[in-house]
């Protein structure tokens, strides 16, 4: 008999398109599992609005679940309440450290224009001698960094509150 | 079907659209590799945003009309966006010029609309507010360098302000599709955000050592369906795909 817990555990294993080292669950894109007998309803909440991941994502999840025997599946998206970076799990920061992707710091008001920039430790080498090279970076989600003692170039999961 | 609710929510979708197709012209084409990436990136958020706004004004129409539909199959005179916003790229100083005077409005509008009794204009604004303020930093980040930069980036980045100056009105214009809305405490009241608009682009305008156009000529029209010339050439580029092939899909 399959419980919803089995589905949390199941969907553990569908990873992140953009950043495959985090699963749905770490990255907080997953919001509820509900079931019924044998339909499955999820709800699934963008990082950002034009997301591109979002259609595989989906498809990722009916796959996983098809493995273990269910079909009967309703993926919904949803907006509100907004995804922020505080949804991120604890597991899922660890594991873009160790993947080379910073962890989103907590950082003042985007809309504060002339504060001192957020400090980012380098996610190789820890050192805070950092610098931005991009607000925006390979994915929606990311800006580019660079390590001014190590000078390893590093992405940088942006902060979104 | 809601028409008034429906008019709002397609003006909406349709800044965003267009602007954001207007950015990803650039995919390719920026002036350096950050800044390719940068404005392709907040394309990618505008069009998100659009397809979003888009769905919701497909299910207030309720005449079985996809998102699709409603990007690709209107003629120039139903999109609804403001003339800023289908503005040509230009040179990289009226790309960030243009995007800074529709950022700091948009970071306004969003941070009311997700006040708005709509449940759904509301999630949509709260979710774009968070990206938009991103935005809105890069933009004017950007302007502060350019204006405050070389004579020739100043000189350039004053001319894209005094060219783009007169479609700024337009982002505050009201009619009775507004009124309707703001009644029903769905909309936003856009004059009283004029002035803290106002306030934001002269602090960044004064760090960039820019000049405010004295001229008060302005132009006005999108909301009502009226449009300078270069919509037409953007939406040829927009729509090419669902007029040639009808109904493909990617």
């Amino acid at each position: 008999m399959v419980t919803v817990t089995d589905i949390w555990h199941w969907l553990e294993e569908v990873s992140d398109p953009e950043v495959p080292v985090l699963s749905v669950v770490d990255l907080g894109v997953v919001r509820s599992v509900k079931l019924e007998g044998n339909s499955a309803e999820i709800v699934i909440t963008p990082t950002y609005s034009g997301c591109p991941a979002m259609r595989v994502i989906e498809e990722d999840i009916r796959a996983k679940l098809a493995e273990h025997g269910i079909e009967q599946l309703t993926v919904t998206t949803t907006l509100s309440p907004a995804w922020t970076t505080d949804w991120l799990s604890e597991n899922g920061r660890r594991k873009l450290k160790e993947y080379g992707i910073a962890p989103p710091e907590n950082e003042v008001d985007k809309s504060v224009l002339f504060a001192e920039p957020t400090v980012v430790p380098c996610p190789i080498c820890d050192s805070r001698n950092t610098k931005m090279i991009s607000q925006f970076g390979s994915t929606a989600c990311k800006a580019h960094y660079q390590c001014n003692d190590c000078l390893e170039p590093f992405d940088y999961f942006k902060c979104l509150k | 079907m809601n028409n008034e609710l429906y008019k709002y929510t397609l003006r909406i979708a349709d800044d965003s659209l267009i602007l954001g197709q207007r950015l990803s012209e650039l995919c390719g084409h920026g002036p350096i590799l950050e800044e390719d990436i940068a404005l392709t990136n907040i394309a990618l958020d505008l069009i998100g945003q659009a397809t979003s706004l888009f769905e919701y004004a497909a299910v207030i129409q309720n005449e079985g009309k996809t998102a699709d539909d409603l990007a690709f199959l209107r003629y120039e005179h139903e999109y609804t966006n403001v003339l800023l916003t289908e503005q040509p790229n230009g040179d990289f100083g009226q790309t960030i010029v243009r995007q800074w005077l529709f950022d700091t409005f948009r970071v306004l509008f969003y941070d009311a609309l997700r006040h708005s009794s709509d449940e759904q204009l509301a999630a949509i604004a709260e979710k774009s507010l968070k990206e938009t303020k991103y935005h809105c930093k890069h933009s004017s980040e950007w302007v502060i360098r350019l204006g405050d930069g070389t004579e020739e980036s100043h000189e350039r980045t004053q001319k894209a302000l005094d060219l783009l100056w007169r479609y700024s009105d337009e982002l505050f214009f009201m009619d009775e599709t507004d009124r309707a809305m703001i009644e029903a405490k769905v909309g936003v009241d856009l004059a009283a955000l004029q002035p803290a608009w106002m306030e934001r682009i002269r602090e960044v305008a004064q760090e960039a050592t820019l000049t405010i156009p004295t001229n008060n000529w302005k132009q006005q029209g999108g909301r009502l369906g009226k449009h300078t010339e270069h919509l037409g050439f953007l939406l040829a580029d927009l729509q090419y795909m669902q007029r040639a092939y009808p109904g493909m899909q990617w």
